[in-house]
């Protein structure tokens, strides 16, 4: 057993995470807000280059995705990453040109109350993802409704007025495999916004000052700091775990550590998002400071293939 | 101990029912949310048939042109116009509940004669000028400098975070008027009228997007030392007579919203499909929507305890930070579920056709406000724990 990064792992993590630095610093995020949160296509591109959406092909592992993907959760990156890179990986033929950057891919979950659809205008295919099926859908032929005021205001939403027909392209087994590697790479992502938000609040109580000291020298700040980081950690075991189960490198039941890492990475963007705001004080609740957009992203990641308290569910289920 | 009301109590509360119940239907709805000036208007134009009616600054003695009700009266006040869905007291809160009657106890007679009235009538709307880039928490190490020029203090230096300053027509300032003092001898409390010359009030964004707060940068703006509310350098003790009343009724309207967006998300649950039934079949669900019920009505016990205990000595305990902080956290909780049950709905800040999310998604932001506005829940527990547990500083 030996439950760490290989070198190589380090250096594929650390490449990303220097490439998202320069191409995406998290200061352009202001800039995407305002332009309604539309995605960049040559972007999107450059995220192909560096081969993000086409790892499983180029003989990474869904770990060595798992890791990529914590770097895109960390610099807040929009657009339907996932749902790309699950579509480069699985339906390569049907949907080629995921894998270049060349085609957007966006997939929307059929739920309740209302079934919601991100980045729908920028979207060149859209998968609709039904109990046991994903259909393929022109995303431009589905009847919507545009929600003015997005909670994310990087995440745009259409609320979906129907979503019957489509060609069905998965069924059965892959749509479990679906299930279950998009539940990962989505915890991988809440797990780096949770050290986002906990690296941008550790910064912030290291340099503000209140009755002549740093804030951070007050345990209670101390406190919120350290509980960030205990969850964020247990999250990422889990997340980490989940991965190399799906690898076919571990024992434990699959559905199980899915869900696990799904509903503890959920909570922990959660509560690490709220707890950077509090660390921030009222600069914590104002549109300028980034501690806000890391909660933001943490209620819109919830959402994505089960949110915390239905894998909880799952796993009382299988109990 | 006693819950019942009194006879006079319940007979104000009928008088009070009948108004409200004559008065409502011609009040007109609510503007929206981020429309400053209707919402001014709306807010003002309560005000101002509340003071029609006798029911104006409710709290404030009879001399002062209150109506003089007693602490439980004024939470029959708050109650009912929640219930029966007044307007709130919006724009007015500062004017009504910190900066007035701060005037009455610590103004001179001219200050009140003058100023008073136009609170009570809705005419001015008040802000409150404390916190800066640097004094936050750590209020008293304010540095927005007056300097006594003849007969005016002439100020600079900047305020963060003031509620409503792009809309308000007078501020309750705080300013650095002698800066070789330990802190809290050095500041002093001025009204401050929100057009002078070098003045310039920016507003923030929330993280909502919108502007209820603002920034305000002072070059050289002289205020007339008449003006001065207290002594010169004596201006912490005249805040702290405002801060005082800043955990006694102050929540209670809020309060009362939170009772109904609990019962709202019960409802909602009952409509949304979850696992072949609907969510309210969710024992984990049921039971957390029932703590945060009980937990709300045991919070309206715990202000009936903090009235009668101001209606006795004039002051709220312990109970009011303890309020504070449950509060705070428990709004928390009820957003956290809020949006888990809304699920992919919360990802709008506006209702999404017949479901009425916006509020929810709405209240969950705004309750990542509680907990820092007016003390943050930190400074709230060391308070609890020095004053009240009588445990060691830390500092
Ligand atoms: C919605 C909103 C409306 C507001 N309206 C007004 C207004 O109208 N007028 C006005 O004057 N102000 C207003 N404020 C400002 C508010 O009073 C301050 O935000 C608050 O006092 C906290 O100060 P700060 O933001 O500087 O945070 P800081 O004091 O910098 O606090 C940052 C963090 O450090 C912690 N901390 C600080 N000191 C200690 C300590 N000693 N021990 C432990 N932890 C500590 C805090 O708890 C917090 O987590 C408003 C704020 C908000 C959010």
């Amino acid at each position: 057993m030996d439950f760490w990064r290989t070198e190589d792992q380090e250096a594929l993590q650390d490449g990303i995470r220097s490439f998202c630095e320069g191409r995406f610093p998290i200061e352009s995020l202001q800039l995407i807000e305002s332009s309604g949160g539309r995605l960049d296509r040559t972007a999107w591109k450059d995220l192909a280059g560096m081969g993000v959406f086409s790892l499983r092909h180029d003989g990474f592992s869904i770990t060595d995705s798992v890791l990529v993907f914590e770097e895109l959760g960390r610099a807040l990156i929009p657009g339907p990453l996932t749902a790309t890179y699950l579509a480069a990986t699985h339906l390569t033929s049907a949907l080629s040109g995921a894998d270049t950057g060349e085609m957007i891919v966006g997939l929307c979950e059929i739920a309740e109350p209302v079934t919601m659809i991100e980045h729908l205008v920028d979207l060149d295919r859209l998968l609709i993802l039904g109990p046991n099926t994903i259909s393929l859908v022109d995303p431009k032929s589905v009847p919507t409704q545009v929600v003015s005021r997005p909670l994310d205001p990087l995440t745009p939403v259409h609320v979906a007025l129907a979503t019957n027909g489509g060609e069905i392209i998965a069924s059965g087994d892959l749509v479990r495999k679906w299930r279950r590697e998009g539940a990962v790479i989505t915890a991988a992502m809440q797990v780096g916004a949770s050290f986002a938000a906990i690296d941008l609040a550790v910064e912030y109580a290291k340099g503000r000052e209140q009755f002549g000291r740093p804030i951070g020298a007050f345990q209670a700040v101390k406190h919120m700091a350290a509980d960030m980081l205990v969850k964020a950690e247990v999250a990422r075991a889990a997340t980490y775990a989940a991965a190399v189960n799906l690898d076919g490198n571990g024992d434990d039941n699959l559905d199980r550590s899915v869900s696990i890492a799904k509903m503890l990475a959920g909570d922990a963007a959660l509560f690490c998002g709220k707890t950077g705001i509090q660390i921030h004080g009222g600069m914590g609740f104002t549109w300028e400071v980034n501690a806000q957009r890391y909660w933001k992203r943490a209620v819109v990641l919830d959402t994505h293939y089960g949110n915390s308290e239905m894998h909880a569910d799952a796993l009382a289920d299988s109990m | 101990m006693d819950l019942r009301y009194t006879d006079q109590e319940q007979a104000f509360r009928a008088d009070l029912r009948a108004w409200l119940a004559a008065t409502l239907p011609s009040v007109a709805p609510e503007p929206h949310r981020n429309d400053w000036r209707a919402r001014r208007a709306w807010d003002t134009g309560w005000q101002r048939m509340l003071f029609d009616a006798g029911y104006a600054g409710i709290n404030w003695p009879k001399e002062y042109g209150g109506r003089g009700a007693t602490p439980t009266e004024h939470l029959i006040f708050l109650e009912e116009t929640e219930r029966m869905r007044a307007p709130y007291v919006g724009m007015n809160f500062v004017g009504l509940l910190h900066a007035g009657p701060t005037l009455v106890v610590e103004a001179s007679p001219e200050q009140k004669s003058h100023h008073l009235p136009g609170i009570l009538k809705g005419e001015h709307v008040w802000c409150q000028g404390f916190s800066e880039p640097n004094a936050g928490s750590d209020l008293a190490s304010l540095q927005c400098r007056a300097i006594r020029d003849g007969d005016d203090y002439v100020i600079t230096g900047q305020k963060i975070w003031t509620s409503f300053a792009h809309i308000a027509d007078y501020c309750e300032m705080l300013v650095r008027t002698d800066t070789e003092v330990p802190k809290h001898r050095g500041i002093t409390w001025l009204i401050l009228p929100m057009n002078l010359k070098g003045m310039d009030i920016r507003p923030l964004r929330t993280m909502e997007g919108s502007t209820e707060f603002c920034e305000v940068f002072f070059d050289e703006v002289r205020v007339p030392v008449a003006n001065r509310v207290g002594d010169e350098n004596d201006g912490w003790r005249v805040a702290m007579v405002t801060l005082s009343f800043e955990r006694g009724t102050a929540f209670v309207s809020e309060m009362l919203q939170s009772m109904e967006l609990v019962r709202d998300l019960a409802d909602l649950a009952k409509k949304v499909t979850r696992h072949q039934s609907t969510a309210w079949e969710d024992t984990g669900l049921r039971r957390d929507i029932a703590h945060l019920s009980g937990e709300l009505d045991a919070l309206w016990s715990l202000t009936k305890r903090n009235i009668s205990q101001a209606q006795r000595t004039g002051f709220v305990g312990v109970g009011g930070n303890v309020f504070k902080l449950a509060y705070s956290d428990l709004r928390q909780q009820l957003g956290d579920l809020s949006l888990r049950l809304l699920d992919r709905a919360s990802l709008s800040l506006d209702d999404i056709d017949e479901w009425p999310t916006g509020k929810h998604v709405h209240g969950r932001i705004h309750a990542l406000s509680i907990g820092i506005a007016a003390g943050t829940s930190q400074v709230q527990r060391n308070i609890v724990a020095e004053r009240t547990l009588g445990l060691p500083k830390d500092r």
